[in-house]
């Protein structure tokens, strides 16, 4: 990595810095905006607000059914994440350690499945859930999601690094698949685990098409949806848009700043976010 | 003798065993993709031979769909907006990706900061993102056009105005996903080895020789990449054109996707938005066809 020296560093450093700037202003104008009393708004902008107000916090909680709208994403996140784990663990153990006819074939039609376009699937799921009674419902949103190609392929990554001599140990010691899986494949891949629940939850609670083909009754949306008819609800109460916005944002970073480590090696390794 | 038949006989058994075990873990993953990827991928293309308003019985229309989605020139319009937003996203994206990349991949203080920071927005929805930048870009009362006014600049209308709101959502897109790049890139020009711009220092190479001689051609790989991944994901724009614009003003920003949408569950076309939907992952696939074979050109080592 080439060192950093001199007047022409630190201009760089300035450069670099004043772009991070750039970067963060939208977050604090978001933040002040959503404390600024809906009368003020828009009058000489200044960093800090004046008389800051919860006013449009208390305008969204009240107004709208916000709370149930977080509760909304934050339990589809949850579910979508223990179930992708679930689901995409065992089959990455099936392709990492367990020999079968055809396994390349089978792990490309798994692959596969990330090149189609989820506006493709559009008619069809949407059918095939009315079909089943599943519109607007739970349920609706999360079915398609209870699988993903994206995770088997990251986990039999990280399964693949294991060394084979422990579940030859643990087999001698009469342990099964199950117990090899669960006892030591499973523990010792936590890190490839961890980035990729952070990952789904990330898609999960940011996801906007599905849910808005799927989703009819207000008190069943989630954060996207809800953020999106604020729009039109609120059309110029850009205070109250600004804190949904907070709400909807927020989690996301906390959750981020927790976790750095693991999505950026997810991203960086892979590139799918 | 016989005991390697007895060996034989034990691996047979084996292998059968696991072929079970394989499809027992295999099912709560497969059944899932069947139902939801490979089933609804094949009733696409059925749907799309059929005049059907999701309601009354399907008719069979051949290939008349794709006739009429081909002929109607809103599938032009909504095309060309949909290429406007990507040769407008992917430029930006790229150059500072790799600006940004390049700089931070130096030793500078509180690099990983930094790095943080450009990563932030990517985390965030696409709806909230549009949202901020609805009010930042407030014709009016937003704060880009105030600041523009300190200095006597008349901001433009933005996404009110329909030539400035595909620039509009376009600015918005790339400050979510300039971190994203950089994130690539900085992945790519860390496995470049330290030794091969240390032997270009000893040749005398000058920092901006080794830049277009040395860094950018082994980085090629990772922009490569880039450029796939975000033409892909360009062409599906859909999130922020529909919390931003919703297509307007006057239909200026009217994206494929949201006509799929529209065409199913508006107008009661639910066969023209399937025709229109493959018409659009077709080209998705010659554009993605047509870089894996150019890349021999430009990328090292394809």
């Amino acid at each position: 990595m080439p060192r950093a020296t001199g007047v022409r560093s630190w201009v760089l450093w300035l450069v670099v810095a004043a772009g991070a700037l750039v970067m963060l202003f939208p977050f604090w104008w978001t933040v002040v905006s959503s404390l600024t009393d809906q009368t003020a708004l828009g009058q000489s902008p200044s960093l800090i607000p004046d008389n800051p107000t919860m006013s449009a916090y208390r305008e969204l909680f009240s107004r709208t059914p916000f709370a149930r709208v977080v509760l909304n994403s934050l339990g589809l996140a949850l579910a979508t994440v223990v179930i992708q784990i679930a689901t995409s663990s065992l089959a990455a153990y099936a392709f990492s350690r367990l020999e079968f006819r055809g396994r390349p074939v089978v792990f490309a039609a798994y692959l596969a499945t990330m090149m189609i376009p989820m506006q493709v699937l559009l008619v069809p799921l949407f059918v095939q859930m009315k079909s089943w009674g599943l519109v607007d419902t739970y349920l609706g949103v999360l079915l398609p999601s209870t699988v993903s190609a994206f995770g088997v392929f990251l986990l039999r990554q990280a399964m693949n690094a294991v060394p084979r001599e422990l579940d030859e140990a643990a087999t001698i010691d009469g342990a099964g698949h199950l117990r090899i899986f669960a006892r030591v494949v499973m523990p010792l891949i936590r890190p490839a685990i961890a980035t990729f629940a952070v990952l789904s939850f990330m898609s999960s609670w940011n996801a906007f098409l599905w849910p808005l083909v799927i989703l009819r009754s207000e008190e069943l949306r989630t954060l996207p949806l809800a953020l999106a008819s604020l729009v039109g609800q609120y059309a110029t109460d850009w205070n109250v848009l600004m804190a949904g916005s907070v709400v909807s944002i927020l989690p996301m970073l906390a959750l981020y700043i927790l976790a750095q480590r693991h999505v950026v090696a997810g991203i960086a390794g892979t590139g799918l976010k | 003798m016989r005991a390697t038949g007895r060996r034989q006989a034990s691996r047979t058994v084996a292998r059968r065993r696991a072929r079970w075990w394989a499809l027992a873990f295999l099912l709560p993953s497969a059944v899932p993709l069947v139902l939801f990827f490979y089933v609804p991928m094949v009733r696409a293309g059925w749907i799309s031979l059929h005049e059907w308003n999701l309601i009354s019985p399907m008719r069979w229309a051949g290939l008349d769909n794709f006739r009429a989605v081909l002929g109607d020139p809103t599938t032009a319009a909504v095309f060309w907006h949909t290429v406007q937003y990507a040769l407008g996203y992917l430029p930006l994206v790229l150059v500072f990706g790799l600006g940004i990349a390049l700089a931070l991949n130096r030793r500078l203080a509180g690099r990983d900061l930094l790095r943080g920071v450009y990563f932030l927005p990517v985390v965030t929805s696409w709806i909230a993102v549009a949202v901020v930048w609805r009010w930042l870009l407030n014709p009016t009362v937003g704060v880009v056009n105030q600041v523009l006014a300190w200095f006597g600049i008349d901001g433009p209308g933005w996404w009110a105005d329909p030539t400035w709101a595909m620039a509009s959502i376009v600015l918005a897109s790339a400050w979510k996903d300039v971190g994203f790049v950089m994130i690539i890139l900085l992945a790519g020009l860390q496995s470049i080895p330290a030794e091969v711009n240390e032997a270009a220092v000893l040749d005398g190479a000058g920092p901006w020789r080794r830049l277009w001689s040395i860094t950018l051609p082994l980085l090629s790989p990772s922009v490569f990449f880039v450029v796939v991944i975000s033409l892909i994901n360009g062409f599906q724009v859909f999130d922020q054109v529909y919390a931003m614009t919703e297509g307007g003003p006057g239909g200026a920003t009217q994206v494929v996707v949201q006509q799929v949408y529209d065409l199913t569950f508006r107008y009661g076309q639910a066969g023209s938005g399937a025709a229109l939907s493959l018409l659009l992952f077709a080209v998705i696939m010659a554009v993605t066809v047509v870089q894996l074979w150019g890349q021999r050109k430009w990328v090292h080592d394809a």
